[in-house]
């Protein structure tokens, strides 16, 4: 609480100086942005005198978090389907607005509640939830953009045999050289081109979806970890399913190690096995959900703080991380493709 | 916390999209794209490949072109020579031919003075002798009286007659 008290101080103070020393308060202003942690809940006096309450850990978890409606902006709102299993109705199939009355309150609807994202029966029977929610669409708008686009590159390499690469061809065809002789050729060796459609797969699907997820109203799909699990899973089945000797002679008969250490060193290296595909999961979904929050954190400063100097200094701020985040979309994807690559090179290798 | 929780409701919409992306990719687009760029890189080193041949090939041919224009400028040369020397051949036959000739023609120039001389001579011994005969008749005619006019007479015609 001191901290609140040293600031609402500094806002005071700043008030007072407000357009007498406008230079000295943007460099201020930026300094309390930078200063500034995040997932505070601040009250504010509004001019009026009333009390307003902005709960910016509310507002940051609802934006990170997957949600049955897609609110791309306050009060542009998209319902999205709900499908739901459940023993008693079967497979039902309805829109997200039949939980919401004229309000915006949320109501039942078939005897199905939707509390805090969670759809349960009203009856107690268990059900399951398969609506596209709003990261599942984005998975779709990027599957969507990802087969639009490689598809047309696809066309033209069969349109240009043999010559140089046209329009959207030559614009990724570096970029797949790049995965191709830089990330996948000496990670896995002689065997890469058996890996090289799933990579390369793996990598445009997490750089689309960073990139999408940086436009505004967007969802935070990569930095969900739903679905980096669901890439990390793949990477660990494809790693451990083409497994040669050597790697598995290194997992359960790990050389240079005496017999009595054995009965510790499995369990370590059975306990590596799993942290590689975990630590892919959490990287990405940590990565991209952290700028995310920094990117809303330094936005809400502006209405925490009420005040345009404040709103300068933030604008600026998160200009700059998100030229930053660009380059974290980018670096994510190449990291998760590259420590795949590893992996699986670990895996096929056959001799020391 | 229910933010580290993985929902199944995504996980399944991932698996299931995830999974018909790749497959589609994988099918239509990554097999002929890395075949089509490996068909094109194998193009282009062949293609590289075939350039440095050929700058040898050129090379070569320009070795050879150069070598046969040298051996073509040595058998100008020897031609030349060989030339020169049967004209000089020629001359100097010819220089000794006329030589020959001339001397031939010397040969028979002088044995033909020789012959006009002799028949010139004995023309003209013949013409001595019938002037002799005619004197002869001439003294004998006037004088045949006086013995020492005659004998002194006829010694001045035999003097006369070997200066001649």
């Amino acid at each position: 609480m001191s901290g609140y008290i040293e600031k609402s101080g500094y806002i005071e103070n700043m008030r007072a100086n407000e357009y007498t020393n406008t230079y000295k308060n943007l460099i201020y202003s930026v300094l309390i942005c930078l200063l500034s942690v995040f997932n505070i809940q601040e009250t504010v006096a509004s001019d009026g005198g009333e009390t307003e309450k902005f709960n910016i850990g509310e507002m940051i978890n609802h934006h990170i978090k997957d949600s049955h409606v897609w609110e791309i902006t306050h009060g542009v709102v998209i319902h999205l389907p709900i499908i739901l299993y459940s023993a008693p109705d079967g497979l039902v199939v309805f829109s997200s607005e039949n939980f919401f009355n004229e309000g915006h309150q949320e109501v039942p609807y078939m005897g199905y509640v939707l509390e805090h994202e969670h759809i349960s029966r009203q009856d107690g029977v268990s059900v399951l939830d398969f609506s596209i929610t709003k990261n599942v669409l984005f998975i779709f708008i990027d599957a969507f953009i990802m087969l639009f686009v490689f598809l047309a590159v696809a066309k033209g390499y069969r349109k240009n045999i043999g010559k140089a690469p046209k329009g959207i061809q030559s614009l990724f065809e570096p970029i797949i050289i790049f995965i191709r002789d830089e990330v996948v050729k000496p990670s896995i060796g002689e065997k890469y081109q058996r890996y090289l459609p799933y990579l390369l797969t793996l990598f445009f699907f997490i750089w689309f979806g960073n990139l999408i997820g940086l436009v505004p109203g967007a969802a935070n799909m990569t930095g969900n970890i739903a679905v980096t699990c669901v890439l990390a899973i793949a990477t660990f089945f494809i790693t451990n399913l083409s497994g040669k000797k050597t790697y598995w002679s290194h997992i359960f008969n790990t050389p240079g190690v005496p017999w009595w250490l054995r009965p510790i060193i499995l369990p370590v290296e059975i306990i590596g096995v799993l942290t590689k595909p975990v630590s892919l999961m959490v990287r990405l979904f940590v990565s991209i959900t952290a700028g995310h929050i920094v990117v809303l954190s330094l936005i809400s400063l502006t209405f925490i703080f009420h005040s345009w100097m404040v709103g300068f200094g933030s604008t600026v701020i998160v200009t700059l991380i998100t030229i930053i985040e660009l380059l974290v979309a980018t670096i994510q994807a190449y990291v998760f493709t590259m420590f795949t690559s590893l992996y699986i090179g670990m895996a096929v290798e056959e001799h020391h | 916390m229910d933010l580290l929780i993985p929902e199944y409701g995504l996980l399944f919409w991932q698996l299931v999209v995830f999974s018909i992306v790749l497959i589609i990719l994988a099918v239509f687009v990554w097999k002929p794209v890395t075949e089509a760029l490996r068909t094109r890189e194998a193009m282009i080193e062949d293609s590289i490949k075939s350039a440095e041949l050929a700058r040898e090939e050129m090379l070569k041919i320009k070795a050879d072109n150069e070598n046969v224009l040298k051996e073509a400028r040595a058998q100008r040369d020897q031609l030349l020579k060989d030339a020169m020397a049967v004209a000089n051949k020629i001359k100097e036959d010819a220089k000794g031919e006329t030589a020959i000739i001339a001397g031939k023609m010397m040969a028979d120039a002088k044995s033909a003075i020789e012959s006009e001389k002799n028949a010139a001579l004995s023309e003209v011994k013949n013409l001595v002798s019938s002037l002799s005969l005619e004197i002869a008749e001439k003294i004998i005619r006037e004088k045949l009286s006086d013995n020492k006019a005659q004998r002194d007479l006829v010694e001045k015609f035999v003097k006369e007659a070997k200066i001649n």
